[in-house]
């Protein structure tokens, strides 16, 4: 069996119980076993008992494994899932507060329409953008605005579904 | 009729089949102390909450129960820590009962508020908060269920004053149903099958043996498995007992103080079959130099303990009985000669064993080896034993032969001093006709030395063996070997005497200070029904032997 020894990021998917605790018990495992959290999202799902988690971590292949087993250990986790290597569908949202001056605005706008945002709050000097997106588009639409003057920034992290017609 | 939560908490413990609890009160937890005096529960009161989870581990350990406690909120719960982590790290099943304040109370820094549900987050399989009176019984229920099954372990409920003195109906669950708890038990056929073949084909196979033998009941499968095939057996510090120690396939224990043999077998083995042990860094060494021959076959419950530190070839996840039991039946169509099969393979060992035996001499000052192996020979082996840390639990691991199950109590993983004598306080609360020892350092005994007044409450005759070495010995031996004999802090400079301080609290103290005394002091104080102290006065400066360096791998072991 080859193993992987570079440590590549995963997307990991978890049911929990909805209960009070549950993300210290996924954080304090985290840390206390040293392993590395890129991003965490929790939610309840439809059913209002239990929440899903998306957490992207990054890690060799033992290390995942550690990851995915302790996270099945927890006495509150029902699933689990690890999308490595499988077909998903994975997206951000970034709310982005940038500097508008009259020079810019046109531009911004043109941006902002381009990554499909939307402008959530504007003021006389700045715009507020909301977009969503993969890890690609999220990037390059915070690169492009850069030169204008980001003055904040708010991201999600990662949620994350698989495709095809079947739930985890 | 509805009851209140103390009366439902007391209750469903005695539908768990609760007889025993230990503890210490305190103003959360006064209207269950109330309540208990309308039970039928036996509650023993110590003398620290420490004291309360280490007895409700050896109880567990020695009786394969899950152990009972009961503590206070604030500092009460806080003591119970070390407790609580010794029986995480060795996966004794434990339910430990904090108060807690009222639930309104609770986040404000209330008089004697402590988060302990945060503070043992690491350290408990699970936790609850119990919120509402009505949650309390399946809260119960699914403690003992989550402490007993899977891979066993401490689980804390916490129970808030106000909840205690609420009142509801009350309902014990018949079963209990979680969609997200499940161990699996039952090893998976396939990997049977093929685990099964290699054992077939082995030329030096070997079984590495942990505590999971003893906490799934598995040894008599464990050693039939080994006996028919001729397969020699190693044990972990925890799996000392599940295989008769004094079987000609018996290795003694592997590792850091690991026997010679052992360590040279696993070292060469081309099949190392680990059941219930999972690869500890004082089992294993160096990795790389652990086993570097072998095919590994791993049966646990955990699949988190296969392939974390060292990959295995086929991981077969299940209940250790289960799975031993299902190799055996495919073994039974297998008539071959196994014992010459195994001629060469034996031989060698036995070798390696005549090469390098455990070995010490007895000369004018008492030797702490000897002490331990004439505890051996005259309780015949038919003892519970328990053992404080440090050189102590070595000699004991080395030189007592644990020959059943559940008779070493010691605390493996954590390694906690003090741990010894509350245990042994639990296994004769558990087996009131037995012979209980601890047996103990100096430094260890005074770590948890108050639990004196616990045995003399109860009668309990246990038994303290001291091997007194006026050192903090292990410490020492490491500042000896490796630190240029700059005995930093190690030389116990001041003790109590502990003849004196025995009869201070109503027991027995009794001293050896010459070789000749050893025996006479031992059967004198097993005939004493009282708890008693023997403090053997032994070579300060003895060290243990074999020793593999932190770092170096298993062959590499320094002989006396
Ligand atoms: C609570 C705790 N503190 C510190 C240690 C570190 N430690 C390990 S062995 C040891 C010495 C124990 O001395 P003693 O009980 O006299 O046993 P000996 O080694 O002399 O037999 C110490 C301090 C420990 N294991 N547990
Ligand atoms: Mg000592």
């Amino acid at each position: 069996m080859e193993r992987e020894i570079l440590d590549m990021r995963h997307t990991i998917s978890a049911l929990v119980l909805n209960q009070p605790g549950v993300l210290a018990r996924v954080a304090g495992l985290f840390s206390g076993r040293g392993f590395n959290i890129e991003s965490l999202c929790v939610a309840e799902t439809l059913d209002p008992s239990v929440s899903r988690m998306t957490i992207v971590t990054r890690g060799n292949d033992q290390v995942i494994e550690q990851i995915t087993k302790q996270l099945n250990k927890l006495v509150d986790i029902i699933k689990v899932v690890d999308f490595f290597g499988s077909e998903y569908v994975d997206r951000e949202m970034i709310l982005i507060k940038v500097t508008a001056e009259s020079s810019s605005r046109a531009e911004i706008l043109r941006i902002t329409d381009i990554f499909r945002g939307k402008i959530v709050d504007v003021t006389p000097k700045s715009y507020t953008i909301e977009v969503s997106g993969d890890e690609n588009k999220i990037r390059a639409i915070i690169d492009l605005l850069k030169p204008m003057g980001i003055k904040e920034v708010v991201r999600t992290g990662r949620v994350a579904i698989s495709r095809g017609s079947k739930g985890i | 009729m509805k009851k209140t939560g103390a009366q439902i908490l007391l209750e469903s413990l005695q539908l768990e089949g609760v007889d025993t609890i230990f503890g210490f009160p305190g103003g959360a937890v006064i209207g269950i102390y109330d309540a208990l005096l309308n039970s039928p529960i036996r509650h023993i009161l110590v003398r620290h909450e420490q004291a309360a989870v280490h007895a409700a581990d050896g109880y567990a350990r020695s009786s394969g129960k899950v152990g009972v406690c009961l503590v206070t909120s604030g500092p009460g719960a806080t003591n119970t820590v070390t407790g609580i982590a010794t029986a995480y790290m060795d996966s004794i099943p434990v339910v430990v009962l904090t108060g807690q304040v009222s639930t309104g109370l609770i986040g404000n820094d209330a008089f004697q508020e402590a988060d302990i549900m945060g503070i043992t987050r690491p350290c408990t399989k699970h936790s609850y908060l119990v919120k509402d009176v009505k949650e309390l019984a399946r809260t119960i229920k699914e403690a003992f269920y989550i402490a007993g099954t899977g891979r066993p372990g401490p689980v804390l409920v916490d129970l808030p004053k106000d909840v205690i003195a609420d009142s509801a109906e009350f309902n014990y669950p018949e079963s209990v149903n979680m969609q997200s708890y499940n161990p699996t038990y039952r090893g998976h056929r396939g990997q049977i099958q093929k685990a099964f073949k290699l054992i077939l084909k082995a030329n030096r196979p070997l079984i590495y043996a942990g505590g999971g033998v003893i906490s799934s009941d598995a040894s008599e499968e464990l050693t039939a498995f080994a006996r028919t095939l001729s397969i020699p057996v190693t044990a972990t510090l925890m799996g000392l007992g599940c295989f008769p120690g004094v079987d000609d396939l018996s290795l003694g224990m592997l590792g850091m103080h690991g026997t010679y043999r052992a360590n040279m077998a696993v070292t060469n083995c081309d099949l190392l079959i680990a059941v219930g042990a999972r690869f500890d860094d004082r089992v294993t060494g160096k990795i790389d130099g652990f086993a570097p021959n072998a095919k590994i076959i791993h049966i646990d419950i955990d699949p988190t303990s296969i392939s974390k530190n060292i990959r295995v070839h086929i991981p077969i996840v299940g209940d250790a009985k289960d799975v031993l039991k299902k190799i055996n039946k495919l073994i039974q169509e297998e008539k071959e000669d196994w014992t010459s099969i195994r001629r060469e393979w034996l031989d060698q060992i036995l070798k390696w064993k005549n090469t390098y035996p455990l070995a010490y001499e007895q000369k004018d000052v008492i030797k702490p080896q000897y002490v331990v192996e004439k505890i051996y020979e005259i309780t015949k082996g038919d003892a519970i034993i328990s053992t404080e840390v440090g050189q102590n639990q070595m000699w004991t691991a080395q030189y007592y032969h644990f020959t059943k199950p559940r008779t070493l109590l010691t605390s493996g993983g954590l390694g906690t001093m003090g741990y010894g004598f509350p245990a042994a306080i639990g296994a004769q609360i558990a087996f009131p006709e037995k012979t209980v020892i601890d047996i103990a350092g100096d430094g260890s005994i005074q770590m948890n030395i108050q639990e004196l007044a616990t045995v003399a409450q109860y009668n309990l005759p246990v038994k303290i063996a001291i091997l007194n070495n006026r050192y903090l010995g292990m410490v020492r031996q490491w500042q000896g070997l490796f630190h240029n004999k700059r005995y930093s802090q190690t030389p116990l400079e001041v003790s109590p005497d502990f003849i004196k301080l025995a009869e201070a609290y109503g027991a027995v103290g009794l001293r050896a200070t010459k070789p000749e005394e050893v025996v006479p002091t031992i059967e004198k104080a097993l005939s004493i029904s009282k708890a008693v102290i023997m403090d053997f006065v032994v070579e300060r400066e003895e060290d243990v032997y074999p020793m593999v360096p932190v770092g170096a791998p298993l062959k590499e072991m320094l002989l006396v």
